[in-house]
């Protein structure tokens, strides 16, 4: 599955040690990794990259490293363990990035699993860890660190300079050792193994090969355009294929200049002073910049809380059409570049922005008005869906379609399709080859002819975007055959301040109904700006004026559900207000509180089937158990309430 | 860790017969110990035992009136702080002593002072030899930021930064004169469990890595126990102890100043 001809230049670069050969040769001045230390940012060319990879890997090979050896790499984003990367693969051997927080029992799981016998730690830190696998793991022979602070006392250890000058020993005596190594690599050869982390289970070994990723490098450069000498800042672990792709692959492939941050404190400074071209950010970060931004504009002077307040306001409406190239008036240009001058130029600098051309996101679901907020202030942020099993790349948005309800549209060669089930599968060049030492689990996720399961169900829309609504194994069916999806509904329900958690029912049902579980605090504080008085949960939550508050915003929900042809019949048509706020103490919700449907569904059996056979309230008595451990009993009536459904915009189809 | 068995051939200062009154109050009384080149030798004892006037003695600050201090071969009765400092001797404070409206690296640098040549003249007009020398200090102030992992406050005033932190931009700078004896006064003071633990790791560090020989006052008996090679402790302005920490710790006089009996 090779893209492009099958000349013999195309066979030249069809591994990153030959890239990077290649790379050295056409252009060894140019810069490829760039690392502060010592408070100067330190740029290391194509030249110097392929000499420091050469030794290495002619050091590890005097240590016994050969073809299909396995390479541990843990430690934080540093130029040379990317380069220990490529020297193990100049080796034809196989390197494992380890995620730099992980304990050393998980640590053990991947050594051990992925039989690695070399082993590549940052610091001490990481080699206290290796030490210690080290005692239950005895294939691990050989542990090599980079950052001498702290090692003088670890003998039995090879520092990263003295396998070097190993390497340059060897050299003297044998120079092509390496060179006869990376010709003998093959685009099909395995180029890397990241494990995911399973939410059941223990992690997989993905397998991926160098036609896998070189394809997704392509791929994700040719959708938005990445060129040589486009600037990116890798910070987020390098065990992550994310990171993988974006800070090595495409480094090799395209020529992106990857920047190191000094350390994981200074990330901030690091942004604003190297201003990538190209950015990624897990939604968690974009929402903490936001939450910072704000902070210090509450804490700005008057004029400046009120200009940024008129500016922002101009550029939540204007910025995203201005990104999108759709019609703005004059007045709004002139309004907008006036805002640009005072307020946005300005804070996009601060926030390491000012140069950035593509920004992704990806991960968890992104509120819209965090993703608007970047596109307000003209950062052209993107959510890409991705997986490890994909080489990342399934969807992105493309420029001037972004819709923060999708993920976009398909990456070229990819192809998508929806299961009977709901669930969303995919084939590219870049799906993994296998889960290592896991046939089992490689079967499960891979069908024979190469579509891969997601475990995500979704849909196409009309324009051709892929939305995901919920975990495939979450979807069910309304009796009509509607799609149910219930997280979809519970989280357009919660993002109402007022309501705190909701339960959806509908599966195998004629229709959807909901428990609701109001927010103590918004509507207490909504009750009492009302004079609408209660002493208890309960009580509250039983007052006619709540469930008018909640029915108005349920009725809102429906309309945005209507909007939308798939999911116009699963509209709400009946809810309740629940008298107990759901609890983990009670088995309601889970440690990181997701709620337990099923568990609900039988443990409120009366209130669901006064959902769904009409009556207009029910009697339930709830065993609970409070904080200090005793039990006790909530007993009472609840109401149920009818709510009336939008009629659709358009059939679905 | 390793255990720490070294011992040490080479003595770096020693104390002979020490005394210190102000007035009619007698800080100190016939002190006599000595600190090898290399290690790391613990002054403890209880409030007002006389540690940190003992700290002050040595570095010149305090001048007593018996007794001497030979300090790399040279016997005086009394030396001045700057004098101390030219001799190679920093240290810390027990109430910190920063410039808090300057920036950490800023405080660092002034650390490097004895080690510049050029005068007030050229260091103000910034060219020529001023302006190389400041890049050479510049650089082994970026080493000792680098090694006290205090890059993300390089450009922070030291006045905003939590207690932790400005204890190591003090230790920062005392270690930017490049000191052959470090004498540090309570360095983990006021530190919750997880600061007195990267203290420790840097004490023991720069005696690793600098083999810099240091001198520490301290409260906290596990921490001393854990890090020194050899403890003094006094008592009432008198030297009831003296040994590595396991000899101290089973040491009836030193229990009893702790556990506290009637004088």
């Amino acid at each position: 599955m090779t893209t492009g001809t099958a000349d013999s230049e195309t066979d030249a670069r069809d591994t990153f040690p030959k890239l990077l050969a290649e790379r050295a040769r056409a252009g060894a001045a140019r810069p490829a990794y760039r690392e502060k230390e010592y408070g100067i940012w330190q740029t290391y060319n194509w030249g110097h990259v392929a000499e420091q990879v050469r030794l290495l890997a002619a050091g590890l090979a005097d240590l016994g490293f050969r073809r299909g050896d396995r390479l541990i790499v843990v430690g934080d984003n540093r130029p040379r363990l990317y380069w220990s990367m490529c020297a193990a693969q100049s080796l034809g051997g196989v390197p494992v990035p380890v995620y730099q927080d992980s304990v050393a029992d998980e640590l053990a799981y991947v050594v051990d699993h992925g039989g690695a016998r070399f082993a590549l730690a940052e610091n001490q830190e990481q080699v206290d860890k290796l030490l210690e696998i080290q005692k239950k793991v005895p294939s691990l022979a050989v542990i090599i660190y980079d950052d001498p602070r702290g090692m003088r006392h670890y003998d039995q250890l090879q520092s990263y300079a003295e396998v070097q000058e190993r390497g340059a020993r060897l050299l003297a005596a044998a120079p092509d050792t390496v060179s006869a190594e990376v010709a003998k690599g093959r685009g099909s050869d395995d180029a890397i193994m990241l494990y995911t982390s399973g939410t059941t289970g223990r992690p997989k070994g993905a397998v991926l090969s160098y036609d896998n990723l070189v394809w997704a490098a392509r791929a994700g450069a040719e959708f938005d355009g990445l060129k040589e000498g486009d600037e990116l800042l890798s910070y987020l672990p390098m065990a992550w294929v994310g990171d993988h792709i974006f800070s090595y692959a495409q480094c090799y492939v395209v020529g992106l200049v990857v920047n190191c941050p000094e350390s994981a404190a200074t990330v901030m400074t690091d942004l604003r002073e190297i201003g990538p071209t190209y950015y990624f950010a897990p939604p968690r970060v974009l929402e903490n910049l936001i939450t910072q931004v704000t902070i210090r504009m509450e804490d700005a002077g008057l004029l400046k809380r009120r200009l940024f307040q008129f500016f922002m306001t101009v550029a939540r409406r204007v910025g995203p059409a201005l990104l999108d190239g759709r019609p703005v008036s004059p007045v709004d240009r002139l309004l907008y570049a006036l805002g640009n001058l005072v307020v946005f130029g300005p804070l996009k600098n601060t926030l390491g922005m000012s140069r950035v051309r593509v920004a992704y996101t990806a991960g968890e679901a992104v509120g819209p008005e965090i993703f608007n907020f970047y596109r307000a202030l003209g950062v052209n942020m993107k959510q890409l869906y991705g997986q490890t099993e994909a080489s990342v790349f399934v969807t992105i948005h493309p420029n001037g379609e972004v819709y923060p309800e999708t993920v976009g549209k398909p990456v070229s060669q990819v192809e998508l399709r929806i299961a009977e089930s709901g669930e969303v599968l995919y084939r590219s060049p870049g799906v993994f080859k296998e889960y290592f030492k896991n046939p089992e689990a490689t079967n499960d996720t891979k069908t024979a002819d190469g579509w891969v399961h997601t475990g995500d169900a979704g849909y196409l829309d009309e324009r051709g975007h892929l939305r995901i609504i919920d975990r495939a194994k979450d979807v069910g069916k309304l009796n009509d055959g509607t799609l149910f999806a219930p997280k979809f509904i519970e989280n357009k329900l919660k993002f109402y301040p007022h309501i705190n958690e909701a339960v959806a029912f509908g599966h195998g049902r004629d229709y959807v109904a909901v428990f609701v579980n109001i927010d103590m605090i918004a509507v207490g504080d909504w009750a009492e700006r009302r004079n609408i008085s209660y002493a208890s949960y309960q009580e509250l939550a039983a007052r006619p004026e709540v469930y008018d508050l909640i029915e108005g915003e349920i009725e809102q929900v429906n309309r945005d559900l209507a909007a939308d042809p798939r999911m116009a019949g699963a509209q709400i048509r009946r809810f309740l207000v629940l008298s107990k706020a759901l609890e983990a103490d009670d088995g309601e919700l889970t440690r990181t509180n997701k709620v337990r449907r099923g568990f609900i569904g039988e443990r409120y059996k009366p209130l669901v089937d006064a959902l769904y056979d009409g009556s207009k309230s029910a009697h339930i008595r709830v065993e609970v158990t409070f904080e200090d451990g005793r039990k006790g009993a909530i007993e009472g009536n609840v109401q149920v309430r009818d709510v009336a459904p939008h009629t659709a915009l358009k059939k679905a189809g | 860790m390793v255990a720490r068995v070294r011992s040490f051939p080479d003595v770096l200062l020693s104390v002979e017969n020490i005394s210190l009154s102000f007035g009619g109050v007698k800080a100190l009384t016939d002190i006599s110990f000595d600190i090898a080149k290399g290690e790391i030798r613990a002054i403890i004892g209880p409030n007002g035992a006389g540690k940190s006037s003992m700290l002050n003695c040595i570095n010149g600050f305090y001048h007593p009136q018996q007794g001497a201090i030979t300090y790399k071969g040279v016997r005086r009765s009394q030396m001045k702080p700057h004098e101390a400092a030219e001799q190679g001797i920093a240290r810390t404070f027990q109430n910190i002593a920063l410039f808090r409206g300057m920036s950490t690296l800023d405080n660092i640098m002034t650390g490097r002072n004895l080690r510049m040549k050029t005068g007030l003249f050229w260091q103000a007009l910034h060219i020529g030899p001023a302006q190389r020398e400041e890049i050479e200090n510049r650089k082994a102030v970026e080493r000792i930021i680098d090694f006290l992992e205090i890059q993300h406050i390089r450009k922070a005033p030291v006045g905003q930064l939590p207690y932790g932190l400005q204890k190591r931009v003090e230790l920062g700078r005392a270690l930017a004169a490049e000191p052959e004896l470090l004498l540090l006064d309570e360095p983990m003071a006021g530190m919750n469990i997880e600061e007195k633990q990267d203290m420790c790791r840097f004490i023991l560090d720069v005696n690793d890595e600098f083999g810099t020989t240091i001198c520490l006052i301290e409260h906290d008996m596990g921490v001393v126990m854990d890090i020194s090679d050899r403890v003094v402790v006094l008592d009432y302005g008198k030297k009831i102890g003296d040994g590595v920490p396991d000899e101290v710790r089973s040491n009836e006089a030193v229990v009893a100043a702790y556990l506290g009996v009637s004088h």
